[in-house]
């Protein structure tokens, strides 16, 4: 759905983006992570080109943005939804007057705009409050009206740059139940900036990890998860770093059998528990355990437990 | 002087006055809002960027705000009588008003546009909305505040310069001051004068003041 290859950027000296690749699949919702000052922004605002990049292309549902004039990107961006970690609504405008905005700006006609903002509106749980100024709303009604600004073009793709950052965190979920629903009910094909790993896990299917203009890593969840050394198993679970020999396991979903104690009564090994935790991510639940395997037959303990699907990291 | 032989002089005085200030306030506005726009859309990161144009416009802007209006006035004099046909009364010294307040104007209508925050311009650009239209519906109507307290501002101005465009020939209250005031020691006229400039004055700016609270919706 959106496909950027090869995007560089430069401020300057400032190499902001450094040969990015990113392809974000139809009805997934896909999450940017990274440090302040990866690129994150700049790579979002180059897929509706905001901002030109120096190099590389950007396709988003099948049409190549950065080959297009003014007058052709412009409405191809009617189609992209932007949501804004400051709302970015317009203060002269009434709530409905900011949905409608964009559909006045489509020139679509003042009834179809009346109706169409009234749906939205509902849709977002802001039925009834079209005539209140943005003021008069909280961050959390406030961002409600940027998404459904944000839907009123009929996007396929919404991409949102830390739209709950300046939220707190009950607000914060409830927006994310909202993209959650959007994303399950109109297919919405969701590309998110965050530095939240709250986000990522409570809804993303895949993400993308910056770091200096680079991606480092990226993919599904449940992939990246079974990745030995992947960063953001480490970002999802931040245990120690382990000492020479401690052994992490990582398994996805709820393992059926006990397979610590398994491993203890055939191998004759003694297990020390050192850390760990449960995640429950959208892409399912993880678990995480950072161990210490002494005595008997260790190295077939750990093949054993590699065969039964866990994944085995040993610190060096 | 008695009060009601003032009182007369001081209506047509002020009328003229406001006859003077109301045409040059109208000018100024049509040719002051674009170079405004202009200003702020033709910077380097504006909507249209170009710089040289731009600071082309800048600088004269700038010669314009440098000179002092009595001088920019006399300076005009030949240009006024091209236009009007005429370089004394009320209609000729609309032109060096116009002229004096246009640069005036154009400036805190950039500041005004400046105002207006950056990520609502970059909102509207990634909803593919067009550059007239980002003027037209968010620019404008989101600096509209600031644009009339900036307008507020120049009406003022206007007053003081229109009294100063009276003692060249141009009528209005600063003519009534000079001639009776000042050649005649007619301290009661001045003071008449004083007085209706300050309600005068005093009634704009609160006017400005409440329009531009009203529609501010921060
Ligand atoms: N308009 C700009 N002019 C100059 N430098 C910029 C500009 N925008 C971004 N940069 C630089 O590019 C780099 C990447 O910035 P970017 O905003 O994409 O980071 P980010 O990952 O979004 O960070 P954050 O999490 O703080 O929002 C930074 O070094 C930043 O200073
Ligand atoms: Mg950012």
């Amino acid at each position: 759905m959106i496909e950027a290859s090869g995007l560089r950027k430069l401020y300057g000296q400032t190499v902001a983006l450094d040969g990015v690749d990113l392809a974000v699949r139809q009805g997934e919702i896909f999450g940017v992570l990274g440090q302040s000052g990866a690129g994150k922004s700049t790579l979002l605002r180059c897929v509706n080109l905001l901002e030109r990049p120096d190099s590389g292309t950007v396709t988003v549902a099948g049409r190549e943005l950065t080959k297009l004039g003014e007058r052709e990107l412009n409405q191809a961006r009617q189609r992209i939804g932007m949501v804004h970690q400051h709302f970015a609504l317009l203060a002269s405008r009434t709530v409905a007057g900011n949905v409608a905005f964009p559909l006045e700006v489509m020139g679509v006609g003042r009834r179809e705009r009346d109706q169409r903002v009234a749906e939205l509106l509902e849709l977002v749980g802001l039925g009834g409050r079209g005539k209140d100024h943005p003021r008069q709303l909280s961050g959390g009604q406030k961002q409600r009206v940027g998404i459904a600004r944000a839907l009123a073009g009929r996007p396929e793709v919404l991409l949102s740059d830390e739209a709950t950052s300046a939220l707190d965190p009950g607000t914060t979920e409830s927006i994310l139940g909202l993209l959650k629903s959007l994303n399950r009910e109109l297919g919405l094909t969701i590309l998110l900036i965050t530095h939240e790993m709250n986000v990522v896990k409570s809804i993303c299917d895949s993400v993308a990890i910056m770091e200096n203009g680079r991606i480092r890593e990226s993919g599904g969840i449940g992939e990246l998860i079974r990745t030995p050394g992947s960063r953001l198993t480490r970002e999802i679970f931040p245990l120690p770093e382990p000492a020479a020999g401690h052994i992490t396991l990582t398994f996805t979903g709820h393992p059926e059998e006990p397979v610590i104690s398994e491993v203890v009564r055939k191998f004759d090994v003694d297990v020390n528990i050192l850390g760990g935790a449960i995640e429950e991510l959208a892409a399912g639940s993880v678990g995480r355990l950072r161990v210490d395997l002494a005595g008997g037959e260790r190295d077939n303990a750990l093949t054993y437990l590699r065969e039964r699907g866990l994944l085995v990291e040993v610190a060096g | 002087m008695e009060l009601d032989e003032i009182t007369p002089l001081l209506w047509q005085a002020t009328g003229e006055t406001a006859v003077m200030v109301g045409w040059a306030t109208l000018f100024t506005v049509l040719l002051g809002l674009p170079l405004g726009v202009a200003l702020v859309a033709l910077d380097k990161d504006g909507l249209r960027p170009m710089p040289a144009l731009k600071g082309a416009i800048g600088v004269v802007v700038n010669v314009g705000r440098s000179l002092p209006f009595l001088v920019l006035m006399i300076a005009l004099i030949p240009f006024t009588r091209v236009v009007v046909g005429s370089s004394i009364g009320t209609e000729a010294m609309v032109v060096p008003l116009t002229v004096g307040a246009v640069p005036f104007f154009a400036r805190l209508v950039e500041t005004a546009l400046r105002e207006v925050g950056r990520d609502v311009v970059q909102a509207a650009q990634a909803m593919g909305t067009g550059k007239l239209a980002i003027i037209r519906k968010v620019l404008l109507p989101e600096a509209f505040p600031g644009l009339v307290a900036g307008l507020t501002v120049t009406v003022v101005a206007l007053i003081g310069y229109s009294a100063m465009a009276g003692v060249i020939g141009g009528g209005g209250l600063g003519d009534l001051a000079k001639r009776y005031g000042y050649e005649r020691f007619e301290t009661g006229v001045m003071v008449a004068v004083v007085i209706v400039l300050i309600i005068v004055v005093q009634l704009i700016q609160s006017l400005g003041d409440h329009v531009a609270r009203r529609l501010s919706h921060k």
